[in-house]
């Protein structure tokens, strides 16, 4: 194959928050992806029965898994928001340097705030105890 | 040597107009997403509990089951456009490429319907 630049060309690029949100976004999307195939596992599991559910559940509620949803549930919110940051893109607004500067900071924000606020209701103490 | 000018040689053979059907029908698939996604994680989130009769009990319930083959279905597709985007960005040996995209879109296909089929399952289920 001849030697031609293939896009994307990321080390051309100076590092720059921006460029920090398209990619984080693109992570998140990735890990969510991985994450379906955790709620399909779940859902095959209920539709296995009383048993099969029990089962699931058992490896399902283990410690490590704490982690997982974390991360599953930032990678949601995250992906949510910035998802509607680009739909917003998409019709031409906020393309400018100053307001992209701006709503990746209100990205942050909102997602941080969201994922500690939900997290925190998720890992309640005595949630979902049964 | 062909006597065909360069007009003639291009003139009928425009883009088919198709190029962006996968770009917007990834928008399609966020837009959708916004409340079906959000609505799946409320309704789960907001539960008393996740033990075995409170989620059939839940899936039973008229809009759930709805929702989440929406949800489901949606998800996997959007999924598929995207995991697409980013094998197509990173992947470039050919081969390679091509059986990544054939793997992920089966894959994508399978766990759409196994959702979807336990999702019925459950909610259309006899006794509990």
């Amino acid at each position: 194959m001849p030697e031609r630049p293939l896009s994307p060309h990321l080390s051309v690029y100076k590092f720059k928050y921006t460029l920090a949100t398209s990619i984080l976004n693109r992570f998140a999307g990735l890990g969510l992806s991985l994450g379906f195939l955790l709620l399909v596992y779940w859902l095959v599991a209920l539709a296995g029965g009383a048993r099969a559910y029990a089962q699931a559940r058992a490896l399902l509620t283990l410690g490590i898994f704490k982690l997982v949803y974390v991360l599953l549930l930032a990678a949601f919110v995250y992906h949510l928001v910035a998802g509607v940051r680009h739909l917003i893109w998409d019709t031409g607004r906020g393309l400018e340097r100053a307001s992209v500067r701006r709503s990746a900071w209100v990205v942050a924000t909102v997602s941080v705030v969201v994922t500690v606020i939900v997290a925190y209701w998720m890992l309640r103490p005595g949630a979902y105890a049964r | 040597m062909s006597l065909r000018g360069p007009l003639g040689r291009v003139l009928g053979r425009g883009s088919a107009k198709q190029g962006v059907h996968e770009w917007w029908l990834q928008r399609l698939t966020s837009i959708a997403l916004v409340p079906l996604a959000v609505g799946f994680a409320v309704s789960l989130l907001t539960l008393p509990a996740l033990d075995y009769a409170t989620l059939v009990g839940w899936m039973r319930h008229g809009g759930t089951a709805l929702g989440l083959v929406l949800f489901v279905l949606v998800a996997a597709r959007h999924s598929q456009l995207g995991v697409r985007v980013v094998i197509e960005d990173y992947v470039h040996a050919s081969g390679l490429k091509t059986l990544a995209l054939v793997a992920t879109n089966f894959a994508h296909v399978l766990a759409a319907a196994a959702a979807v089929f336990a999702i019925l399952k459950v909610a259309l289920g006899g006794h509990l």
